[in-house]
């Protein structure tokens, strides 16, 4: 017997198996059956199955082909034990061919597009922005519906309701399982990248000490998810540089993960991290795809859009060995750009902090005094504010805007490190 | 699948309707025309009208006998229904692409709604 051996390699097939094929087995029920409800409620059988089967009958050969069949399986079981006899159901069980779980897929094209489907549906602009975020983790990444209340910090069951309500309105509304046309289609992407983003952030901010780690994993499914876009929406489209530019973002972002929190929890921000512990492997990616973005653009005359620059600026911090190297006036320059696509007013903040290291504190503070309107409720406003007027010696100035920023703070690792630069306020 | 697009408007009409002057409902009137034109040429137009003030509107409950009449519309609200469509399209995007077109030419917002699908096992 090689028991456990065995089962720790089954563990290994059926997870791998999990992330690599539950979105194709969703999608692919999803356009067989034309509904979701199927579709999920097969893909969880069959991965069921999966667990049942595989230490006995061993791991087959096509994993894919194997789930996908089981699910097809299941999928029918279930519409026949509801006797659902509607003109679509009959159409979905004459067209059934199951495949042979051992043959390898053929077209692998073609199933590639039906998960690109799925994302597009999942994020379709007519449902909810809490509700695209929840489908899309549970339909195309395969979380349950328990792990995505805990990321979101809500109950399950509203979770659950928020989910089937999204469905029961995909097929009531008749929200379309397909591409959608090319006009549509650089405003789709973006409605994507905008929730794989969200979930990415919800990860993020989450990042410290005692941090549940399903919230944590939030970011690696958002970089996963980015990945899969990336690799089936074709180069020519539209869109396709800002995938890239979310994609090196993400990364140049989560290479930094590590530094960003000190043991005790508090926030380490840019110029105090250790930058020996930054990830190398997830920064070579990022600014390897920061740079055939800048080599696109010049080569097309094409402007970058709002993710590519935001990875550009990402990847000049990140390549200063010390925070003294770091260029900053390439940074305004960015900035620069991205005031034109993006003119809202913290988009100035963040330019405003790079100023303040080319033309020194007293111009920054003038260029941040003019957002004060619009800014007065944000936390970085004031904290903003803050740093410039100490480094200015205005100290009792300074200590007013710190505290105002530790009152509207809402994580308590950017509290404790604004309280520290407090009450070293001299 | 049939979808109703709805616009609301405030509950009293002036003779402008709600629109800001003669010029504009004028305009307006033409552009949603030359929009229903396009609805029938492309055959999505399933039917269409203006509704009468919601001041006009009659409740008859006739669960009872005699039945009860009120005066008024069923709910009190800022707004009410001042117009619909009902559209045949293939999905949800398409009647999206048409109700922001019908939005343009009316000047106002449009609700999409599906109606149920038939089900003659249902």
């Amino acid at each position: 017997m090689t028991g456990p051996a065995l089962d720790a390699r089954v563990a290994d097939a059926i997870a791998r198996a999990h992330q690599d094929e539950w979105a194709r087995v969703v999608a692919t029920l999803t356009k067989r059956f034309g509904d979701l409800d199927i579709a999920e409620e097969g893909a969880a059988e069959a991965f069921a199955t999966a667990v049942e089967r595989w230490p006995a009958d061993g791991i087959p050969p096509n994993p894919g082909g194997w789930l996908t069949t089981t699910a097809t399986r299941k999928a029918i079981d279930r519409i026949r034990r509801e006797k659902k006899r509607d003109d679509k159901y009959r159409e979905a069980l004459l067209v059934v061919d199951v495949p042979d779980p051992h043959e390898p897929l053929e077209s692998l094209g073609a199933i590639d597009d039906e998960r690109l489907r799925l994302l597009f549906t999942c994020c379709h602009p007519a449902l909810g922005m809490e509700a695209r975020v929840g489908l899309t983790l549970r339909m195309v990444g395969g979380l349950t519906v328990p792990e995505i209340a805990r990321a979101f910090l809500v109950q399950e069951t509203a979770m659950a309701r928020r989910i089937t309500r999204a469905k029961d309105k995909i097929r009531d509304a008749g929200i379309p399982f397909r591409m959608p046309s090319a006009d549509d289609l650089p405003a789709r992407v973006d409605g994507v990248l905008t929730v794989l983003f969200l979930i990415f952030n919800e990860g993020y901010l989450a990042t410290g000490a005692g941090t549940d780690p399903v919230r944590a994993d939030l970011t690696a499914e958002a970089i996963r998810l980015t990945r899969l876009i990336r690799g089936l929406l074709p180069e020519a489209a539209a869109s396709y540089g800002e995938v890239i530019g979310m994609l090196a973002l993400m990364l140049l972002t989560e290479a930094r993960r590590a530094a960003r929190v000190s043991s005790s929890g508090e926030l380490v921000t840019l110029d105090e991290q250790d930058r020996g512990a930054w990830d190398a492997a997830l920064l070579a990616e990022g600014h390897e795809l920061v740079r055939t973005r800048v080599l696109a653009a010049a080569a097309s005359g094409q402007a970058p859009g709002r993710y590519q620059l935001l990875a550009a600026i990402n990847a000049v911090h990140t390549s200063a060995r010390d925070i003294r190297d770091t260029d900053w006036s390439q940074i305004v320059a960015l900035y620069d750009q991205l005031v034109r696509i993006d003119p809202s007013p913290v988009v100035a903040l963040n330019r405003a902090i790079a100023v303040a290291e080319v033309d020194g504190p007293e111009v920054a503070l003038a260029a941040v005094a003019r957002l004060e309107a619009a800014l007065d409720g944000y936390h970085a406003y004031h904290a903003t504010r803050a740093d410039l007027l100490r480094r200015l010696g205005r100290s009792a100035e300074s200590r007013a805007a710190y505290d105002r920023a530790i009152e509207l703070a809402g994580n308590t690792a950017e509290a404790a490190y604004l309280s520290r630069r407090r009450d070293q306020l001299g | 699948m049939h979808y109703l697009m709805s616009v609301f408007g405030p509950a009293e009409l002036t003779e402008l309707g709600s629109y800001p002057d003669k010029a504009t409902m004028q305009q307006a009137m033409a552009d949603t025309g030359a929009f229903n034109d396009r609805l029938q040429a492309a055959g999505h137009f399933v039917y269409a009208n203006g509704l009468a003030s919601a001041t006009s509107a009659t409740v008859v409950d006739g669960q009872v006998d005699p039945p009860v009449i009120t005066d008024g519309p069923y709910l009190e609200s800022k707004e009410y229904l001042g117009g619909f469509w009902i559209i045949e399209a293939t999905d949800l995007d398409q009647a999206l692409a048409l109700a922001a077109e019908g939005s343009k030419a009316c000047r106002g917002k449009v609700e999409v709604r599906p109606f149920q699908a038939y089900d003659p096992q249902g």
